[in-house]
């Protein structure tokens, strides 16, 4: 038998108004993870140390992956944790620990250049927290505009497959041009950073391979007390 | 009560599939140890137990007797939690493996994603460690190692994406079930090869031992750690190639299928055939860290995203425009 994250809850659904009438273990496998992903996230912020803020962030992504899980969507789940936790914010790390920006956090912190930034910061969180209110208003007062029965969501396909007949169907174009403005930006980043530096020595794959045993070694005639002048 | 049943029985469960899991962990660390000295007319470990059997276990004893010692100048939180993160990762993914078409753990839809998603994790304990340890030797094996897992884990990524167009879903024994006429090992022989390289390279095994090359870098990222610390990440390494071993049977040579339909093979459970499967390519890793130099650390780089991967693309556009063309894509 094969459980997706969907029927899985469903099961613990089940058992549980079997018993209690209430969604308990989901409350509180919900709960759990919340906590932990508002904690963290509070803590990215909070933390003195850059390289413990990466960590925290990363436990945030983890926890997030499973709220995903939880309300069945396993496939952004498990490519949320192989992107953003597996590739994104091990490059974070990387360069957080590279860059030792640990030192640089802390003296800006007790500076008086921090203080500056506040009005900027609080505008930006106030303006991300009235698009959250619409969004979430939108929800509660409109629900028709969320309606399921409206999409084409076939629920007895799996999450991957609903996906990607969503994706690869209506979204074909939007979905290649996201690919290509990916492409681009790549390339973007390598041309950039690429340069052409003079006088660096290089060990040339092919020349090492190719040399053959009559080029790389000479056997001379060696005469008594007068040795041999080999050229560099 | 009837949640503490369950509860329980899920317990047994997985109780019954990390001890064998651990107790082979162990067993497969002496076979590595004999394979590679027998490859060097060695006897290897033979004194402890019948053939040396119990040499692991006298190891582990031995480890966990030893103190730990943490660096005075080390991040003592992260420093602890390192190994554990290694072993944990480790263990868990064997959640998701079919020994057989019900004896599976967790049957999940996305079984070879999750597998994926926790194998790109096990970089971080590695990083943990190295970073934690606040030394140089540690700190430049972990970054070696986060650069090398990283690059190496986007070609597996491309090898799975070869096998999933042949099978049409993410589920592991969907992708043991897809096997039934023929294994995946020969219409995809080059994806093999490359998947087994690459595999070397995400475990950290030689040739590709870099992050912890003795020549260089004293133990890399281990070097700080001792007793229980260091067999921990032992244990999670040696995990981790098994795990690496299980995904190679389970996505090219047919998971716990046998190898013929007649009559004398059908008799053995699945779960023999996958774990032979299993030895099969574990064997053949020993046999690697033999008999091959330790690459340069330019070179490994060069074969990962030089070679590998641009191969392993132009694999999966041969592949999907053959079933494509065939007429043979997967419907379901």
């Amino acid at each position: 038998m094969e459980i997706d994250g969907r029927m899985f809850w469903q099961q613990i659904l089940r058992l549980t108004t079997h018993t209690d009438k209430l969604m308990i273990a989901h409350s509180i496998f919900f709960y759990t993870f919340s906590l932990i992903a508002v904690i963290s996230a509070i803590m990215v912020t909070v933390s003195k140390n850059t390289v413990h803020s990466v960590f925290f962030l990363i436990l945030d992504f983890i926890s997030i992956s499973c709220l995903f899980i939880m309300i069945g969507a396993e496939f952004l789940g498990m490519i949320m944790l192989i992107v953003y936790v597996g590739a994104v914010a091990v490059l974070f790390l990387f360069v957080v620990m590279m860059l030792n920006v640990a030192q640089q956090k802390n003296q800006w912190f007790g500076s008086e250049e921090s203080s500056k930034h506040i009005p900027i910061g609080l505008i930006i969180s106030t303006l991300i927290f009235i698009e959250l209110i619409i969004v979430i208003g939108g929800w509660k007062y409109k629900p028709d505009l969320f309606d399921i029965n409206n999409s084409t969501n076939n629920f007895s396909l799996s999450n991957t497959h609903s996906l990607g007949q969503i994706l690869y169907t209506d979204y074909i174009h939007v979905f290649q041009l996201s690919g290509m403005i990916l492409l681009v930006s790549m390339i973007g980043a390598i041309v950039l950073t690429f340069r052409k530096r003079v006088g660096v020595k290089k060990q040339s794959y092919l020349k090492q391979i190719s040399r053959e045993r009559s080029e790389g070694v000479e056997v001379l005639k060696v005469e008594t007390n007068k040795g041999v002048k080999i050229d560099d | 009560m009837e949640y503490f049943n369950i509860f329980f029985q899920e317990v047994y469960k997985i109780l019954f599939l990390l001890v064998p899991v651990l107790v082979s962990v162990a067993m497969i660390v002496w076979l590595d140890r004999r394979v590679w000295a027998f490859v060097q007319k060695r006897q290897g470990p033979n004194v402890v137990g019948p053939f040396g059997l119990l040499q692991s276990l006298a190891d582990a004893l031995k480890y966990i007797f030893k103190e730990i010692i943490i660096p005075s100048s080390s991040n003592k939180v992260i420093f602890i939690l390192a190994p554990i993160v290694t072993m944990t990762l480790a263990l868990i993914s064997w959640a998701v493996i079919p020994f057989s078409a019900t004896q599976v753990l967790a049957d999940i839809n996305v079984g070879i994603l999750y597998l994926f998603a926790v194998s790109s994790l096990g970089v971080y304990g590695i990083i943990m460690g190295g970073w934690a340890s606040n030394s140089k030797y540690p700190f430049l094996g972990a970054i070696r190692s986060a650069a090398q897992m990283v690059s190496y884990e986007v070609s597996i990524g491309v090898i799975i994406i070869n096998v999933l167009l042949c099978v049409g879903s993410l589920n592991l024994n969907d992708i043991v079930e897809a096997q039934k006429n023929i294994w995946f090992i020969i219409p995809l022989f080059p994806m093999f090869v490359i998947f087994f390289i690459s595999a070397l390279a995400e475990t950290n095994r030689p040739p590709f031992d870099l992050p912890e090359a003795e020549a260089e870098l004293v133990a890399g990222y281990q070097t700080e750690y001792s007793g229980m610390m260091y067999a921990m990440f032992w244990l999670g390494e040696y995990a981790n190639i098994l795990l690496m071993c299980a995904l190679g049977a389970i996505l090219f040579l047919g998971g716990w299928m046998s190898p013929v339909e007649i009559f004398p093979f059908t008799l053995v459970p699945g779960a023999i055939w996958l774990i032979l499967k299993i030895l099969l390519l574990f064997i053949l890793f020993a046999l690697v860290k033999a008999i091959v130099p330790r690459y340069r650390y330019d070179q490994l780089m060069r074969l990962g995203w030089k070679v590998f991967l641009p191969l392993s693309l132009i694999w999966v556009v041969l592949t999907s425009s053959y079933l494509f063309y065939f007429n043979l894509l997967p419907t379901n």
